[in-house]
């Protein structure tokens, strides 16, 4: 095990002389398309392995090559794991954004470049650590054309000698993401990590505060990306129909669906597949034959963003009004259309709850966490088939494409419950059927199964006026008795749906609502106002649209509800608006941000204290 | 006093009288080539005795789309959005892979708003009956042209087209429908004839039905009139349909007659009309499409018949049953596999 001298050394004038432990961020800024995720992923799995709390979140442009990229990794011995908005360690490798990335530091702040870049003629209030990176590659990788790929496995060498990772874990990760089958390339790297290493123990004095200490805060956990959690809770609750359109940030979540579903959901005696996972030429097309198969009973489900949502805005409206089961997971990215692809935002939280012309509403779950995403995925599928409807699945880019701390998944412990489908013998005992008639008062049908063997099964799906038989109809009263039922039903969804988390304290006059990976930086902010401000607050977290009756109480119990979300329009708010009477309207405020990065607390608590005027 | 019995009412070979077959009562208007097409669908599938409650209908929007309320009200309905359907019928027969599906749009559903799935159904080999009803205009907003308008096809208002029109049949025989036919609606023999066929295809059949709209497309200077078809349509064929459930066995005079032998063992029996058509020779299908357009015929019958493609449910590897109502403990793997996964992320 290696080991550092922690000596406070400080060259800085009237900088603080305490080593900062455990509390940090580190940013790297490389080239799109540099090799840069392997050394970033092992980087933060190196520190996860020494028992500290880590977050990841890759900054990435919509390019496969050339565009500048950063990753930025917090340790947190506190185990925050909101974005830091202020960087302490820079790792600057692109010469085209390092004047900038250095000029944006607080002082203090650490820099390890590349040693052409100069970059230490730019501030004086900085520790500057120049590595010669060509000049150290070459001669641990003779082979010159793999040198671009694996030269920037230099700074995890560098970075773990300068902060004290040890080099067994960085060993360990490296192993782990290169697994078995490419222990040559393991080795090629690692002999890049440590000539790193080995450059900086001879040729670096450390004169930064940051270091890092093994803790025990991340045992049992693993690290999981949203979207991978998503997938798996698809697969555990019997996922049958898969339908996609590419499109990031949700490609992954299909991609690591389709590699589980082959590893484990193909039948042992047979060698066939108990699921069909299909390309559709567009999302149209997904969302129809999503619809069309859970029509036919399946358990189906598409994954897109918010240009997909919006296209599938028709279908929505169709399978609302014909009431057909179907799962939309939306990763949601920066809007309004193309937008920024591959930035964070929650931006369709009001378009998707009213997805489609007409009186049409759609229930929608907020996971938070991969454990959510996972237990959300299968919620969908049971909430959708129990209450024949479309059920959304609002994550995001930053929850479902980086790499999360999380505990590991529950499995389900109750059994798939496939809502009220009438059977063969249902039908015998029964004699016939009405498809939308309101027999348990919940506006709940009962629907058949196309291929059920029996004459009395069918009925006739459409998304034109029909009455409780399924007839076509323009009759006024038809119409307003079956969109009077619909409503009726969203309320059976909203005593149904996942409950919010709540911390009231019973003293405080202020209280925070979010939904979504907002959570964590409102919960950061929560300690920042409490500790810099003596705010105690309250906090209340939704999981589900329509919103538990849990929400209206909470807001009438505090004089001021500060909503936060990523968005510049409020949206989340403005679904508050459209339940709440006046007397509640005006208890809300609004938060938000909607620069494309993952929420900080810094943001969220500067914004609460000037409307506080604290 | 009743002093002789009613005859007794003919039944098929699964013991379903004609009435099984049936629908609601048609709102289109008398003379619509559409509700013709929906009696011919009622005739074949009681004919060929398939259980109506086996079968699934798939419209999108139009005209056309209202038909399948017009028969087989025993089977599942699904009146989906316009120029959808496609997607809806795949989604359900990959559900339901024993379904039998079959899908009626029209010329606009399928031509214009709808070519993308169209032609994606198509790359895929849906195993469906596609039917275009095809008349030129769009009637539900009073008389539109539609994307499958003849050049120089004129409207009742004196519009004339000036845009290529396009061939559903030229589509569906290069991008991959391995049953295409083209017919008319007032030819009563020759439709029930190929509708047959296409029941016992497995594969995606297309078939494209000029189909006149009596009320905005069937006037002088219409290519989709009753009247234009009368004296333009060729029979490329006359055909005859054997199916395997009959045992009958029919004189051919050799060189007279191509066969095509249909998955379930029926046969079509294409009598050459004037020229040798071979149904399997692909160019030579686009060839007579072509030739025939420029010279103001319609050429009707089996375009283009393939029996050796996979439809699409057979290249996923499947399992056998329907995946729609696979049961929990094989669609939810056990407790041990996401501890291994777990494990994998540690």
């Amino acid at each position: 095990m290696s080991t550092i001298e922690l000596s406070p050394v400080s060259s800085l004038r009237g900088e603080s002389d305490q080593p900062v432990v455990n509390d940090f961020s580190i940013q790297v800024a490389t080239v799109n398309g540099s090799g840069s995720q392997t050394a970033n992923t092992v980087l933060m799995r190196a520190l996860f392995q020494m028992g500290i709390p880590v977050s990841g979140k890759n900054l990435f442009p919509s390019n496969i090559a050339g565009l500048p990229t950063w990753f930025t990794i917090r340790a947190s011995k506190q185990g925050y794991i909101a974005r830091k908005k202020e960087i302490d360690f820079l790792v600057a490798m692109n010469a085209e954004t390092a004047q900038e990335d250095v000029k944006k530091l607080d002082p203090g702040s650490a820099v390890v470049y590349d040693e052409p870049l100069k970059l230490n003629a730019l501030r004086s209030d900085l520790h500057f650590y120049p590595v010669p990176f060509d000049k150290l590659v070459g001669p641990v990788c003779p082979e010159a054309r793999l040198r671009k790929l694996v030269r920037n496995m230099i700074y995890d060498g560098v970075v773990a000698n300068l902060l004290g990772v040890d080099m067994e874990e960085i060993r360990k990760a490296l192993l782990k993401q290169f697994g078995a089958k490419k222990a040559k390339a393991a080795e090629l790297n690692w002999g890049v990590v440590a000539a790193g290493h080995d450059f900086a123990s001879k040729n670096l004095t450390k004169t930064d505060r940051f270091a890092v200490e093994r803790m025990n805060a991340t045992q049992g956990k693993i690290i999981v990306d949203g979207n991978a959690a998503t997938a798996l809770g698809a697969m555990f609750a019997g996922v049958t129909v898969v339908t996609w359109y590419p499109i990031t940030p949700s490609s992954s979540l299909i991609e690591s669906l389709m590699g589980y579903l082959k590893r484990f959901r193909i039948d042992q005696e047979t060698g066939k597949a108990t699921f069909a996972v299909v390309q559709g030429e567009d999302e149209l097309a997904s969302i129809g034959m999503v619809i069309g198969a859970s029509w036919a009973g399946a358990r189906a489900m598409t994954a897109t963003s918010g240009p997909g949502i919006s296209l599938m805005s028709e279908f929505a409206g169709l399978a609302y009004y014909a009431e057909v089961p179907a799962v939309i997971v939306d990763v949601q990215r920066v809007g309004p259309s193309t937008g920024l692809p591959t930035r964070t935002m929650q931006g369709d939280l009001l378009s998707t709850a009213i997805l489609s012309h007409g009186d049409t509403k759609h229930p929608m779950l907020f996971p938070s966490s991969p454990r959510e995403c996972f237990r959300m995925a299968i919620e969908a599928f049971d909430a959708a088939e129990r209450f024949q409807t479309p059920v959304f699945v609002m994550t995001d880019l930053d929850l479902g494409m980086n790499n999360w701390m999380s505990d590991p998944f529950e499995y389900p412990e109750e059994p798939i419950r496939r809502g009220k489908v009438l059977s063969k013998e249902d039908l015998d005992r029964l004699g016939g059927f009405a498809r939308y008639k309101d027999v348990d008062g919940d506006g709940v049908g009962y629907r058949t199964l196309p291929g059920t063997d029996h004459p009395a099964a069918a009925y006739f799906t459409r998304g034109s006026g029909h009455n409780e038989r399924a007839i076509y109809t323009e009759r006024e009263d038809d119409y307003m008795n079956n969109m009077d039922r619909l409503a009726r039903k969203f309320e059976t969804i909203r005593a149904h749906l996942p409950a919010p988390h709540i911390d009231r304290k019973s003293k405080a006059r202020v209280g925070l609502v979010c939904v979504g990976t907002s959570r964590y930086a409102t919960e950061e902010s929560r300690d920042q106002l409490r500790d810099e401000h003596g705010l105690e607050t309250s906090y209340l977290r939704l999981k589900a649209y329509p919103f538990a009756p849990e929400l209206a109480d909470f807001v009438h119990r505090h004089e001021r509800v500060y909503v936060v979300e990523q968005n510049r329009d409020a949206q989340l708010l403005a679904l508050m608006r459209l339940e709440f009477d006046p007397e509640l309207i005006a208890r809300l405020r609004s938060v938000r941000y909607y620069g494309g990065l993952p929420l900080d607390a810094r943001t969220v608590t500067d914004e609460i204290v000037r409307q506080e005027g604290l | 006093m009743a002093t002789s019995t009613a005859p007794p009412k003919k039944v098929n070979r699964i013991g379903l009288e004609v009435s099984s077959y049936k629908g609601g009562r048609t709102t289109l208007c008398a003379g619509c080539g559409h509700n013709a097409i929906s009696e011919r669908i009622i005739e074949c599938f009681f004919e060929m005795g398939i259980q109506p409650w086996t079968v699934a209908k798939f419209s999108g929007i139009g005209c056309s789309s209202k038909s399948p309320a017009y028969f087989l009200n025993l089977a599942h309905g699904f009146n989906s959005v316009h120029g959808r359907a496609p997607s809806i019928a795949t989604g359900a027969i990959l559900a339901s892979r024993h379904l039998f599906g079959i899908t009626v749009s029209g010329d606009g559903d399928t031509a214009s708003i709808g070519i993308g799935q169209y032609i994606h159904m198509l790359r895929r080999n849906i195993r469906q009956i596609y039917i275009i009803e095809n008349n030129g205009v769009y009637g539900l907003t009073k008389g539109q042209f539609s994307a499958t308008a003849d050049l120089g096809a004129k409207l009742k208002t004196g519009v004339v087209n000036d845009m290529t029109p396009i061939d559903c049949c030229v589509e569906a025989i290069q991008l991959g429908a391995t049953l295409v036919a083209r017919s008319f609606s007032g030819d009563k023999r020759q439709l029930q004839m190929i509708l047959k066929a296409a029941i016992a295809h497995h594969g995606l059949s297309i078939i494209d039905v000029i189909s006149p709209c009596v009320t905005f497309n069937d006037h002088e200077g219409s290519t989709k009139s009753y009247a234009y078809m009368k004296e333009h349509e060729e029979p490329l064929h006359d055909l005859d349909f054997i199916p395997y459930f009959e045992d009958i066995s029919v004189e051919i005079a050799e060189g007279e007659v191509r066969e095509i032998v249909l998955h379930d063992g029926s046969k079509l029996l294409l009598k050459k009309l004037g020229r040798d058509y071979d149904p399997g020779d692909k160019l030579n299908a686009l060839k007579t499409l072509h030739e025939s357009e420029q010279q103001g015929h319609v050429v009707t019958g089996i375009l283009y018949a393939d029996s050796s493609r996979k439809h699409f449910i057979d290249q996923l590897n499947l399992v056998d049953e329907p995946l729609g109502t696979l049961p929990e403990s094989r669609t939810r793997p056990p407790r041990e596999v996401l501890d291994q996964i777990m494990e994998e992320l540690r």
